[in-house]
């Protein structure tokens, strides 16, 4: 067990770690989301027979959770481990425990807990059952096994394990606020990499998004998925899911949605997400159309 | 005689399912135990979050075989009932069958021979049809299995006398749990490897040298001794709060509980007392602790699943630190919300449902101030205040505190509505002590248990809020049906009543109830008053009061109805109170009966002139001279003093019925006597119907 000594350092060891576990360890795709369960390679590979196993860090955009850089743990992108085992193995409980070794946290020392926490994305039509993970009261993971995704049932169940990055490491390293931790081994800290990027973004989303061209590429995105599933394309239909998704969260952040209006909303996004992952079941069944065959 | 173990093991188990699942998993094999004929002693269920685990003593080591005698129709009956009852009996021909006369009639007879044998042959079945017909609220598939479970499920120990049950039970086409003898400890204190049990003495013994308690009742006990010790230490006199719910939580989210004291800033305590309690219990299962006053101290105390190697300093650190983060956010949206008077964040409430088909909140709290006013009037209480307490009572549901705490609802808005400060309000915004009561318990009573507002001001808006929701549901249909009743309107229903009858109102409802449907614009339902009253009997039967007396009982309000049960019952325990009764029965039951002869009602004046004999004319005397007394007693709602005139006159009766037969033979007579009888019953029956009792 080697001390983990920054942020980077945490991921290096997460990402060691699970690649030893037979994980393809991905790239974060190259697209905003809130959450790395968005990602296509959770999303729509988690479902259909195929085994699959990977590990990713996702940067994850929420932007009503911005502080303009000021208060010590919020922040309007943060990262996101992402694991997926498909299926889910037999030692599952083991394997998430000794990534925790693996990043220096003994549970001889610490008091480790297995809280009930039933998982659900109303925008994705997904849920699972499992836990949150508590380290001495501190919720350091969500632990989920993926029942349903996009409204269809997962078959063989998924493994999802989603590591808060930041909030992990400042509880490893002991730092009670994230812009001092150190970013790396030589000094860098996180506020010297992400500080200025928190303060921009939080004006952008709260005060500066243009929501008429907004409400406008959310209309135009659902337009382009459905046209995209006509043409049974399901992972550039997916894309511009997500990003509908985005531009609704980046509507809410600046206030210009109502509460009535949201349920809306979140329906509108699901039933693009539902139509994607609908779309490539069909395809893994062997129903490959016409346009991809050609 | 023998005895059976049965451990279930499988991944953490929600800590609120699982005396549920202890209890369900008993049922399903005692079920089947009793169906199958197998007696047993004692039956204990045990769970962990780990494991539900099953201890029954006194079982049979084998079973006799069983003979039993089916009957079947006669040998004269058509085919089809022959046919029907070799169906029923699992044979193909009437072969095996006897034949047999009773009382003329030949029938046929099958003896069946259920088999006997070792109890232990049947158990791997009857436990693998427990285990399937488990119902868990939410459950789960894993890894390529079929079949759902709590969480995923890992092995099974199923021993009879320390031999394993033969069984299995499937999790998918291809793959299955084979019921053994070995099982685990605690997941990080135990021992690595998994070890063999051989008797539930032995379960039990290995488990706790491997930091597991299997009793619940054990770790409950061990757990609370702990946290009040710990609390000892945090200061003389301190005190853990109690809190029984918390309590049952940890004990399932731990299997060897080890209690830690911590602490906090006690800058944090500026916070109102409730909201970091709240934070503390919601969010981190943490027991508060109270000082020598009997205040909200700066400490804490968690419950740990693990002695740690370094005396819990670890552990202190990390949950310090995640309560600090937490009451951080707390005086965060505290001191946001206190940002505004409550009357700001009304608008917001546009945006707020009620419920989907009943609109928004804001229109609730236009209807709950008509209302108020209303009910204020009716009651004496402070119009300006009640309405303006209606207006206000809202309002916390869109603070950032309410939203982060939903329980705190109510609690926030009587803190906002006196500027933040309950004992020393600041001049610049203050509601005044009636409205911010009446806001803060406006939910009340939220249960059987729970105390009911007294203040006028705070029972007005109490009422209204109740009646309110229970005629906009009513409306809509939406009423509880059997044990569903998810908008909790028996509940609503009940805290109307209470509401009334604690604070001695003499509120008629059914105005207001007329009031609150013309707000919804709709017909006052008519299931409504009959569900209400139906509520009253089952509270009044809580309390002990006999069924008769409720049912006899009709009354102006609830208040009158609950008089009338308390003093007729209290009246019917003496002596004099018992010769009343069977007086006033008697002379109804003669008229019930002369009335359902001629099918038609006594209710005439008494001549006087008609009157012959001594009795009646004495009767009559003293009836006349009681009569002015009992209809100022009623008036006043003295049912009691009512009723003792009654009984003042017993003898009078009493002579009445001995010497004076009612049914002369001249009709005029007679109905002359049948009129007093219908006097009697007339004016008792102002009181209640006593018939019925």
């Amino acid at each position: 067990m080697e001390k983990i000594k920054s942020f980077q350092g945490l991921i290096l060891a997460l990402q060691d770690y699970w690649a030893k576990q037979g994980c393809l360890i991905l790239q974060p795709y190259d697209m905003e989301m809130g959450a790395g369960t968005f990602n296509p390679a959770t999303t729509l590979r988690t479902l259909g027979p195929d085994d699959w196993k990977v590990a990713y860090v996702q940067p994850s955009r929420r932007p009503t959770d911005g502080r303009y850089g000021e208060n010590p743990n919020r922040l309007q992108m943060h990262h996101q481990f992402q694991v997926i085992v498909k299926p889910s193995p037999e030692n599952s409980q083991d394997l998430y425990l000794n990534s925790l070794l693996a990043i220096g946290i003994d549970p001889n020392k610490h008091d480790l807990r297995f809280v009930e926490d039933d998982w659900e994305s109303p925008t994705l039509g997904a849920w699972g059952l499992g836990w949150e993970i508590w380290c001495d009261g501190m919720e350091i993971s969500q632990y989920t096994y993926f029942q349903q995704v996009g409204g269809l049932d997962c078959s063989p169940v998924s493994l999802e394990l989603t590591y808060g990055l930041e909030r992990l490491a400042m509880y490893v390293l002991d730092v009670d606020n994230v812009y001092d931790m150190p970013y790396n081994d030589d000094g860098y800290t996180y506020g010297q990499v992400f500080l200025r990027n928190e303060q921009q973004m939080s004006a952008y989303n709260f005060e500066f998004a243009d929501t008429d061209q907004l409400f406008q590429q959310f209309v135009f995105a659902e337009k382009s998925c459905r046209f995209l599933l006509d043409q049974k394309l399901s992972l550039p239909a997916y894309e511009q899911c997500m990003k509908a998704s985005h531009t609704f969260n980046l509507l809410d952040s600046r206030g210009v949605i109502s509460v009535l209006e949201r349920q809306g909303y979140i329906q509108r996004v699901r039933t693009l997400a539902k139509g994607c992952c609908e779309v490539w079941a069909e395809n893994i069944s062997g129903n490959i159309s016409e346009n991809i065959a050609a | 005689m023998s005895d059976l173990l049965i451990e279930l093991f499988q991944e953490e188990v929600p800590a609120r399912m699982q005396v549920a699942a202890e209890e369900s998993f008993e049922r399903l094999v005692i079920e089947r135990l009793k169906a199958d004929g197998i007696a047993y002693e004692t039956c204990d269920a045990y769970s962990t979050p780990r494991r539900i685990a099953l201890h029954i003593t006194g079982l049979p080591a084998a079973r006799e075989d069983v003979t039993e005698e089916l009957k079947g129709p006669s040998i004269s009956a058509p085919e089809q009932a022959l046919a029907g009852f070799l169906k029923k009996a699992g044979l193909a021909s009437a072969d095996q069958l006897t034949r047999r006369d009773i009382k003329g009639t030949e029938y046929y007879f099958y003896e069946s021979v259920k088999k006997g044998g070792p109890t232990i042959e049947i158990l791997g079945s009857l436990i693998a049809d427990a285990i399937t017909n488990m119902p868990w609220p939410k459950s789960m598939r894993w890894g390529h299995g079929t079949v759902r479970w709590v969480r995923p499920f890992h092995s099974v120990v199923a021993l009879f006398d320390g031999k394993i049950v033969e069984g299995e039970f499937a999790i998918s086409p291809d793959k299955s749990i084979k019921f053994g003898n070995i099982t685990r400890g605690h997941r990080f204190m135990g021992s690595k490897a998994d070890f063999e049990v051989n008797s539930f003495a032995d379960y039990r013994k290995k488990l706790e040298e491997n930091f597991v308690l299997l009793d619940r009742a054990t770790r409950k006990k061990i757990i609370w001794d702990g946290v009040c010790q710990q609390a000892a230490q945090a200061g003389h006199g301190y005190k853990a709060l109690e809190d029984e719910k918390l309590l049952e939580e940890v004990v399932g989210l731990v299997e060897w509980p080890v209690p830690f004291l911590g602490s906090f800033d006690r800058e944090f305590l500026r916070i109102p007392q409730e909201v970091i309690t709240t934070s503390m219990r919601e969010n981190q299962r943490y027991f508060s602790v109270l000082d020598n006053n009997r205040e909200l101290s700066n400490h804490f105390i968690c419950v740990a699943n693990v002695i740690p190697d370094d005396d819990g300093k670890t552990i202190i650190h990390g949950n310090q630190k995640v309560l600090r983060a937490r009451l951080s956010d707390a005086r965060f949206f505290w001191e946001q919300d206190l940002k505004h008077n409550l009357e700001t964040y009304l608008p917001r409430l546009e945006q707020i449902r009620f419920h989907e088909k009943l609109g928004m909140m804001s229109e609730k709290v236009a209807r709950l101030e008509k209302l108020a006013a209303m009910i204020a009037e009716m009651t004496d209480a402070d119009l300006a205040k009640s309405v303006r307490a209606a207006h206000l009572c809202k309002a916390d549901l869109v603070t950032g505190m309410v939203r982060e705490f939903p329980e705190l609802q109510g609690v926030m808005g009587a803190y906002y509505a006196r500027g933040g400060a309950h004992r020393t309000p600041r001049d610049a915004y203050d509601e005044g002590l009636d409205v911010s009561t009446a806001i803060h318990t406006h939910y009340s009573p939220a249960g059987p248990n729970d105390s009911c507002p007294t203040a006028p001001v705070s029972v007005v808006v109490a009422l209204a809020d109740k009646i309110d929701t229970l005629v906009g549901f009513f409306s809509i249909g939406e009423k509880p049906t059997g044990s569903k009743d998810p908008f909790a309107l028996r509940r609503a229903a009940l805290g109307i009543i209470r509401l009334i009858i604690e604070n001695r109102l003499t509120l008629d409802l059914t105005p207001v109830l007329k009031m609150a449907a013309s707000l919804y614009n709709v017909p006052l339902p008519e299931d409504i008053e009959p569900f209400i009253l139906d509520r009253f009997k089952v509270l009044m039967k809580g309390k002990d009061f006999s069924h008769n007396i409720i049912e006899a009982v009709t009354g102006d309000s609830l208040l009158d109805m609950k008089n009338r049960i308390e003093q007729i019952s209290e009246f019917l325990d003496t002596d004099k109170g018992m010769d009343f009764v069977s007086a006033t029965k008697r002379a109804i039951n003669i008229l019930e009966n002369e009335e359902k002869k001629s099918d038609q009602k006594i209710s005439q004046d008494i001549s006087e002139g008609s009157l012959i004999e001594p009795e009646e004319k004495e009767l009559y005397r003293v009836l006349i001279s009681i009569v002015p007394k009992v209809q100022e007693q009623i008036s006043l709602g003295h049912y009691d003093e009512a009723m003792s005139c009654f009984a003042g006159i017993k003898d009078q009766v009493d002579l009445f019925f001995d010497k004076v037969v009612v049914n002369d033979n001249d009709p005029d007579i007679r109905a002359n006597r049948l009129a007093m009888l219908s006097q009697i019953r007339k004016f008792t029956g102002m009181i209640a119907d006593f018939s019925r009792l």
